[in-house]
């Protein structure tokens, strides 16, 4: 016979914060990057195979979902990074207060968004340009 | 009273025990050591992927091939999927219960990271040695 028993509160009893959000993002973020990293071995095999392998992988990333793929690849990277430095400055036992965990968190947001941005204005010059 | 740094575990037990999983903290140190590796290798995977932007499958096999470029690249993927198989192992641990899918699902964690970094490591090395 089974009977409903007391269950302890869990995550679902809080609010919501920018920390917790941050939290399940690092892991989401990780996720993300640990399946790219099949793009990443499917780039360096396709320049190894020759060129119409290059070519068949150019012509994916070329596309409106391998821009958006990789678009997203870059700000999961630059994201999980900046998280993790998050994570080294509590490690080392930083941050912990109220103002300076939500400043790290806002940061993080801030610096990879910006970053993300940055990295492919510079990206889109350098193809834009006669190389 | 007690004297100076005493333990109620003998020195030989708390140099055995190593903990349920009797590795110690040699996972969350190895994610660590990764991390701080992975910030510098993030960093040097950018210029890899910057100088190869834009060009041609000819200079891109060039590139990749060059001894510095393949190190870095190199040091990125077996860093970065040494780091991704600890992390993934960590989210399995946590969300997956039953015993036969956690085994099936840690199995699989190893084998697609040791596939990745297998392809992505021949590939350089093939970019690097071979014809």
């Amino acid at each position: 016979m089974s009977r409903e028993r007391p269950l302890s509160p869990h995550l679902q009893i809080y609010r919501p914060t920018l920390t917790m959000t941050m939290s399940i993002v690092h892991r989401i973020t990780g996720m993300g990057l640990y399946f790219g990293t099949a793009i990443l071995a499917w780039w360096l095999t396709a320049a190894a195979s020759g060129p119409n392998a290059y070519a068949v992988f150019e012509s994916f990333l070329g596309s409106f979902l391998g821009r958006l793929i990789l678009f997203g690849y870059t700000w999961a990277l630059i994201h999980h990074l900046l998280g993790g430095i998050r994570h080294l400055i509590w490690d080392a036992g930083y941050g912990f207060g109220p103002h300076e965990r939500e400043w790290l968190a806002r940061a993080s947001i801030v610096g990879s968004v910006g970053l993300t941005i940055l990295l492919w204005a510079i990206g889109l010059l350098v193809v834009g340009s006669a190389r | 009273m007690k004297p100076e740094g005493f333990h109620i575990r003998t020195p030989l037990a708390r140099v055995r025990g190593l903990g349920a999983a009797h590795a110690g903290t040699r996972h969350f140190w190895q994610q660590r050591l990764t991390s701080v590796a992975g910030i510098i290798l993030t960093v040097g995977f950018f210029f890899v992927v910057g100088s190869v932007l834009g060009r041609n499958h000819a200079a891109v096999v060039q590139i990749l091939g060059s001894p510095l470029v393949a190190i870095v690249t190199l040091l990125f993927i077996i860093n970065s999927v040494y780091h991704m198989w600890l992390g993934m192992q960590m989210i399995i641990e946590d969300y997956v219960h039953d015993d036969l899918r956690k085994l099936i699902t840690l199995m699989a964690n190893t084998f697609f990271s040791i596939a990745v970094a297998f392809v992505a490591i021949y590939a350089i090395l093939k970019l690097s040695f071979g014809v």
